[in-house]
């Protein structure tokens, strides 16, 4: 593999990790859900080069899922609820900026650590690859876990997603099946999620996890 | 030809299929009838089968692979000497508790909570003793638990029976879960399921130790081990007590079964130590046992008790067997292990005959406290006469079957001193010494039960209403008696009986006993010692014909009449005849300090004051208070620790799996 082609591979997942960060400090609603769509526009370029230096013409499908579907459906989606619902003024953060930014530096520390560790006989692409990879599902979760609202949990959701997907693709030979199956079951989580808002909206008038709390008959 | 063990294996699905109808058809006025018809024919036909099987060739081995179960695994079963031994036990206490049931069935308040379930716990008994693979001897083993765990709770109104049930299925699950784990270091990486394989792998000796512990574990408390035995005084009572009987005599043999398979068949060669871990269990529950059964009052839970002392000679058996086979001294280990097997039968022979004494006593009566009976012999006498049989078989007095194994067992433990080992040399005459000690409280145990039960005068109204009960019972009983008057003088037949089992476990056998003049029975050699049980019988018998007749002949005839006990006072009241507490004191003062943390009060009225004195005993179930007080409060505290995470935010729920996730892979980078 000649380094050019390494360097952009590195250089796109680089910069997935990049937008992860970025997602974490977002505290509006519409610039996380803008972020997300820049996370699964890089996806897709990288799932692009990854299918052009591999020469595996399959990965250009999941390139095309990804951008479609990750990058514009859902996003738009994402968007008309919060108008319907009417939270895009909500902050909704739930641990301040800084801890959460220094607990993602911690985060990636530990996968590059733990991949670096585990894989060292490993082709250096898919190594670099695993522990972006790992990176970006961590900071998903962290995602998940300092936000309040169920909209952006759900973002974080699918930012841990396009972590999977790039680990699926950096590994070479892996089938088609997967990646679809991957794509399709953030599709229909996604169906699932959205129908879960619209009933929490009718139920409980906001879409704060928190009010599910209330309903338990506990106050915080 | 079909093979044997196909045709023993109708015999279960037969049974199942009796439960299945059972439970259609269990409120019909003649479902008891049937049920117990049912069950007492196919037991019969199972024992006939199996006979014939011994008749014909003892040493074959018949086995099958069913297409049931797991998935490219199917279901084994296997006929061999020591299954088809336990089969004979099975069976033979499954026709006579049917015979016995047709009877005290009709007494039952609630048929439709015992009839399904009680052919279903017989079939179940006989697939664990029928099972050749791993998971059909668990899945089997579960059945039997949860058959007569149903069987427990048939009146689940009384709440002591409840906690019981409770007890009883925690106890259940725990064995259950040693057994796995024993049989999965058996199995070992491969995961050879089947007991064909496990029998060529040999553990390596950490693995086999480990077994050998799960195993006392899951079979012990099945089985009624201490300290593992805290259900059984609780839950054998509860049950109805034809099922009494049967759990008591019957499924705690199974236990045994499941044990002798794994630690002598399936493990190998033993270890020498792993002989005194056996041998001390097994001698400190007989002695805990009969201690704890001499201070009891209800009659059932008296027999439970008894139980787990009989148990716990069997296991010091075994446990002496073990010894004796590490040590490559075959002939010794064949007296042990033939003197276990003997007592299994033995004693499913006569605690089923006492647990159907107690329950014709509780149908007649009503009344299982022995403080409120008494008199019974004028009321019940053919109850009291087998119930006297069973006693004395129990107490191991010759010329009766229990006195011909315990003898035996006293024989190998005389051969201990040829052990090599100092360990095993001091030990085994200590266990020695604590089975002679059981031995000799047993019997004062048992004169308690009889004497309180059926003789003296009636304490209550109840009792002196009592009739006699029906003749199904009865003749359950008499054929009980029977068997122990038989195995008592004719022991020769039994030992032969065994000795394929023998020669497949152990390999070797006790001398040919039938070849032996006058029925004699020698345990090594006829210069050391030999027992002739017919002898005996005729010279009890005619001596005590003898005194009879002088008596009848030479007393005089004059009718007298005059008060019971009158010690000089006009006419004691029922009440102040010996108890069954009193009967015991002398016992509990020597050994309660110690067993029981037993402490007797006495509480003077001030002078003048008219109330009576009162005499009050404070004893502690010591087993209970050491080894599961401390878990049930462990687990009450965690679970009250824990109990707040169950009201956590979702965003909470997803922090906890994240910390988790992160600290593994911390654990994974950081792990040297």
């Amino acid at each position: 593999m000649s380094g050019l082609t390494f360097d952009i591979a590195h250089l796109l997942a680089g910069s997935l990790v990049l937008i992860s960060f970025m997602m974490l400090y977002q505290d509006r609603l519409f610039a996380l859900i803008n972020v997300f769509a820049l996370h699964a526009v890089v996806l897709a370029l990288s799932v692009a080069w990854q299918a052009y230096i591999q020469d595996a013409h399959h990965l250009y499908i999941t390139a095309g899922i990804a951008l479609v579907f990750k990058a514009i459906v859902i996003p738009v989606g994402l968007h008309r609820i919060i108008q319907r619902l009417g939270i895009h003024r909500d902050i909704e953060t739930a641990v301040g900026i800084g801890p959460t930014m220094l607990a993602g530096i911690g985060l990636v520390t530990l996968s590059m650590v733990l991949m670096l560790r585990v894989t060292p006989e490993a082709d250096p692409l898919a190594r670099e690859d695993l522990a972006f990879a790992l990176s970006i599902i961590l900071l998903g979760l962290l995602v998940m876990v300092t936000r309040r609202n169920a909209v952006s949990q759900v973002v974080g959701f699918m930012s841990l997603e396009n972590g999977l997907v790039l680990a699926a693709t950096g590994a070479k030979g892996m089938p088609l099946v997967v990646e679809i199956s991957v794509a399709f079951s953030i599709l229909i989580a996604f169906i699932v999620i959205g129908v879960f808002l619209f009933r929490i909206r009718e139920r409980f008038d906001s879409v704060d996890v928190g009010a599910l709390d209330d309903y338990r008959g506990e106050r915080r | 030809m079909i093979s044997t063990v196909a045709l023993l294996l109708c015999g279960p699905a037969a049974l199942l299929g009796t439960a299945i109808l059972a439970a259609a058809a269990s409120r019909h006025a003649a479902a008891t009838r049937l049920v117990y018809g049912a069950a007492l024919v196919i037991s019969a036909a199972l024992l006939v089968t199996v006979a014939g099987h011994l008749a014909g060739n003892p040493g074959e081995v018949s086995a099958i692979t069913l297409p049931l179960g797991l998935p490219w695994t199917g279901a084994r079963f296997r006929l061999d000497g020591l299954s088809a031994f336990f089969l004979v036990v099975v069976n033979l206490g499954g026709a006579i508790t049917s015979l016995y049931g047709l009877g005290y069935g009709r007494h039952e308040s609630a048929p439709h909570r015992v009839l399904p379930f009680y052919p279903a716990f017989l079939a179940g008994m006989n697939l664990v003793v029928l099972a050749n693979d791993a998971f059909s001897f668990l899945l089997s083993w579960e059945f039997m638990s949860l058959a007569s765990w149903a069987l427990v709770m048939a009146h689940h109104r009384d709440e002591a029976n409840r906690r019981a049930g409770t007890i009883y299925l925690v106890m259940a699950s725990f064995g259950t879960m040693a057994l796995l784990l024993a049989f999965g270091l058996l199995a070992g990486p491969a995961g050879t399921y089947a007991f064909d394989a496990m029998r060529t792998a040999h553990p390596d000796r950490f693995a086999a130790g480990a077994v050998l512990v799960l195993m006392l574990l899951g079979a012990g408390s099945k089985a009624g081990l201490v300290p593992l035995h805290a259900w059984l005084p609780l839950a054998h009572p509860a049950a109805p007590s034809h099922v009494s009987a049967l759990m008591s005599g019957i499924m705690t043999k199974v236990a045994i079964y499941g044990f002798i398979r794994v630690v002598f068949d399936l493990l190998g060669e033993p270890a020498w130590w792993s002989g005194i871990a056996v041998l001390l269990i097994g001698g400190v529950t007989a002695v805990l046992g009969i201690l704890h059964a001499l201070m009891e009052k209800d009659l059932k839970r008296l027999l439970a008790y008894s139980t787990i002392e009989n148990i716990g000679v069997i296991f010091a058996s075994l446990g002496l067997a073990l010894a004796f086979k590490a040590n490559a001294m075959p002939s010794a280990a064949a007296l042990a292990f033939t003197a276990a097997l003997f007592h299994v039968l033995n004693h499913s022979f006569f605690k089923s005959l006492l647990f159907f004494g107690a329950g014709a006593v509780l149908s007649a009566t009503g009344e299982r406290d022995m403080e409120k009976l008494g008199g019974l012999i004028h009321r019940l006498p053919v109850t009291s006469f087998v119930f006297l049989v069973g006693c004395v078989s129990i107490s191991a007095l010759p010329p009766f079957n229990g006195f011909a194994s315990e003898w035996l067992v006293f024989q190998a433990i005389l051969l201990s001193p040829e052990l090599p080992q100092w360990g095993l040399k001091v030990i085994v005459p200590a266990v020695g010494g604590m089975l002679a000690l059981s031995a000799a409280l047993a019997a004062a145990c048992f004169v308690k039960a009889f004497g309180i039960t059926f003789l003296g005068r009636a304490r209550s109204a109840a009792v002196e209403r009592a009739h006699e009960v029906d003749r199904w019972s009865l003749a359950a009983m008499a054929v009980l008696a029977t068997f122990c008057l038989l195995a008592g003088i004719l022991p020769g037949f039994v030992i032969d009986g065994l000795s394929p089992v023998t020669l497949s476990l152990i390999g070797d056998r006790m001398p040919v006993q039938m070849a032996e003049p006058w029925l004699s029975i020698v345990p090594i050699a006829e210069s050391r010692s030999s027992y002739n049980g017919l002898l005996v019988f005729v010279f009890i018998a005619i001596s005590a014909s003898l005194a009879a007749f002088f008596i009848h002949r030479f007393a005089s005839h004059a009718l007298r009449r005059g008060i019971a006990w009158g010690c000089g006072f006009a006419d004691a009241v029922p009440a102040a005849q010996y108890t069954a507490v009193s009967f015991a004191q002398p016992i509990r003062r020597v050994f309660g300090g110690f067993a029981f943390r037993a402490r007797e009060t006495v509480e003077m009225p001030a002078p003048g004051a008219l109330e009576p004195a009162r005499l009050k005993v404070d004893m502690h179930d010591v087993t209970w208070e050491i080894f599961y007080q401390p878990i049930t409060g462990a687990i009450d505290f965690a679970t009250e620790r824990l109990n707040h995470l169950q009201f956590l935010t979702i965003r909470r729920y997803l922090t906890l799996v994240f910390l988790y996730l992160v600290i593994l892979l911390l654990v994974l980078a950081l792990w040297p």
